[in-house]
């Protein structure tokens, strides 16, 4: 097992070098002159040049690049054009705010389907199985900005219960929460299902059952154990994805996250900043992935994750 | 008399699909005497899974045990509640399966699955589960006891998993064993040592087992009473002896004329003509009469009852009525 882990450590940090690569490439893929973009239209052409030397475009590409990784290991992702602030410091600003949010989240999600999901299974069928479904299928189906907007209208805006906007407090924080985790919650309840379905159709299941354990022993322990290895996979893609992209539930409900922040600067070009958030979250998903697959290994001791 | 240990009296089980009523077993009855081993013979398709299933209440939707009467130990075990049932699974009677490949839970150890079982049924700890998990592992011949124990099915190969499907199944000591065709998915070599296994175990433990295979040879070398089912029902119950000597059931009889002969030359190999009828479209009348060489108008018309020899010998034929025999002077061979 530990070597398992180093192994993939040092996978993770490979794949993280080819992130820098990437996002240090965003500026000169995109088409279009970087200096002329981020200095805007009508602007003289001194000013053009002196961004170019600011931000060291004329350089060779790979001197660029190796300046832009070194200056990264030491934690400097360069200054926001907007406000001339250190990207990193706006980004630790908002860093926790997206962790927490993506965080309750994907723990309602993972309660929420993972009942409902076993319990379909089980009751195969019955209306409680086809309800729970239905319900499902309506939550992904949902855009979640109008399930946000509706929260908001009823349950802040009419009965008063909680807070429209914004993030901190307890009757911040709940809206947004079932929002961004309801629609999670669907997709892990049909994973969850048709997982468990699988399962219980196995020949263990039936060994199990004939050594006249409970019903219970057979389904929590024997079945659930085997039926969450996908729903793991989708549970942490799921936490990765709300890490990069809660960007529609924190606009709804003026969050001050790191989607916002990333949405703001592709509007305004700003380079450093769209590059310094695209990082930390890559960042971020690469590690949970990285979470997840050590996860895998507990789960079922068979599989060779490499 | 020998005291029976289990009675299956007119067992039924159907399985309700979309498209009809499939009925798997439709009427079985057999006994199994207590410290012998009963075999139950048929194809594929003949119920004889379905039985067994029947015997621990395994049967899943779509299937539903509809009939019948299965006598334990004097209690009806149709009759039981499911904690009832549950204190026989296991306990007083274990089923080992087919597929080892598949019968073991991947993500758990092997102590573990053997270890739960005595903790389901004894007020144990896990260590002294663990204990006698390894001297159960022992005893069904696996070597390193104490080192397997920790590991996990994939790491053990068909035969090992086998064994410890042995060991889970023996671990509370059950009056009868349920064996649903132990070697078919096994190497020969391997398998003549699990049916070695199976016999000894039976005979150091005086238990009773019911051995399910399509294999005459298997049935030939560890049974001492048959059971032959054609089409959810049994057509021939004998004991071993007679039933290769004697067969009396045309299927049977067929059944046993279509085995490879390594003692003579034979040009060709015989076959049963005909084939199984599906399920859905079961014949009024005997089920085998539309490929039994001796069909007379009244097979097709109707069932035959299981017409009894002698105590342990019955046949489900009209042939063996006394009618017929009146009629014909005689059995035609």
């Amino acid at each position: 097992m530990l070597t398992f882990i180093v192994r993939r450590l040092l996978q993770t940090v490979v794949v993280l070098f080819g992130v820098t690569v990437l996002v240090f490439s965003l500026i000169h893929i995109t088409p279009g002159d970087p200096a002329q973009i981020i200095a805007g239209e009508g602007v003289p052409k001194e000013t053009v040049e002196r961004i170019r030397e600011k931000l060291g475009l004329n350089e060779p590409v790979h001197v660029q690049y190796f300046t832009y990784l070194s200056n990264v290991l030491q934690g400097d992702l360069g200054d926001s054009i907007r406000s001339n602030r250190p990207v990193i410091e706006e980004i630790k600003a908002r860093f926790w705010t997206t962790v927490e949010l993506a965080t309750y989240s994907v723990i309602l999600a993972v309660f929420l389907g993972l009942i409902a999901g076993i319990i379909s299974a089980i009751r195969k069928y019955s209306w409680i199985d086809v309800g729970l479904m239905l319900i499902a299928l309506f939550g992904v189906s949902m855009p979640n900005f109008w399930l946000g907007l509706m929260l908001i209208k009823y349950f802040a805006v009419e009965f008063q219960i909680f807070a429209p906007s914004g993030w901190g407090t307890l009757a911040q924080n709940v809206l947004p929460v079932i929002t961004l985790g309801t629609g999670g919650a669907a997709i892990i309840a049909r994973m969850t299902r048709s997982s468990m379905l699988e399962v219980i159709n196995q020949d263990y299941i039936r060994t199990a059952r004939a050594k006249g354990l409970k019903e219970r022993v057979v389904i929590f322990k024997h079945a659930l154990k085997n039926a969450l290895i996908p729903v793991v996979t989708v549970a942490g893609l799921e936490f990765g994805g709300f890490l990069g992209g809660a960007v529609l539930t924190e606009t709804v409900f003026a969050v001050n996250g790191m989607g916002r922040l990333m949405v703001n600067a592709i509007n305004s070009r700003d380079f450093p900043v769209i590059q310094g958030t695209v990082l930390v979250m890559a960042t971020l998903f690469v590690l949970v992935n990285l979470l997840v697959d050590i996860s895998y290994k507990y789960l079922n001791k068979r599989i060779d994750v490499n | 008399m020998t005291e029976i240990l289990l009675e299956v009296k007119d067992l039924r089980t159907s399985f309700f699909t979309d498209e009809g009523e499939v009925k798997a077993v439709n009427g079985v009855s057999f006994f199994v005497p207590a410290g012998k081993t009963l075999g139950i013979v048929g194809e594929s398709g003949s119920g004889k899974s379905i039985t067994a299933l029947s015997i621990l209440r395994l049967i899943q939707t779509p299937g539903k045990i509809i009939g019948g009467e299965i006598l334990f130990e004097g209690q009806d075990l149709l009759k039981m509640n499911k904690n009832e049932i549950r204190e026989i699974r296991g306990n007083k009677i274990s089923m080992i399966f087919q597929e080892p490949m598949t019968s073991l839970n991947p993500v758990y150890t092997i102590g573990d699955q053997i270890g739960e079982v005595f903790r389901a049924h004894k007020r144990i700890s896990k260590e002294e589960a663990k204990r006698r998990a390894i001297k159960m592992l022992q005893e069904v011949g696996i070597p390193s006891p104490e080192r397997r124990v920790d590991q996990y099915p994939h790491e053990l190969s068909g035969g090992m998993r086998q064994r410890v499907m042995i060991a889970i199944a023996l671990a509370c000591s059950p009056k009868l064993l349920i064996a649903d065709e132990p070697t078919t998915a096994l190497d020969v070599t391997i398998q003549a040592q699990i049916l070695e296994l199976i016999k000894d175990l039976q005979r150091k433990r005086d238990m009773s087992v019911i051995m399910i295979s399509h294999d005459l040879g298997v049935i030939a070398e560890t049974c001492d009473y048959v059971a032959v089912m054609y089409c959810g029902k049994v057509v021939e119950f004998s004991d071993v002896k007679t039933l290769f000597k004697a067969p009396k059931h045309p299927y049977t009889i067929g059944l046993l004329n279509s085995l490879p002969r390594h003692d003579i030359d034979m040009d060709e190999l015989s076959a049963i003509p005909g084939s199984v009828p599906n399920p859905f479209e079961m014949p009024k009348g005997c089920a085998f009469a539309p490929r039994c060489p001796h069909a007379k108008e009244i097979c097709h018309e109707k069932m035959p009852s299981l017409i009894s020899i002698n105590e342990y010998n019955q046949v489900r034929c009209l042939m063996h009525s006394e009618e017929w025999q009146s009629q014909n002077k005689g059995v035609p061979t």
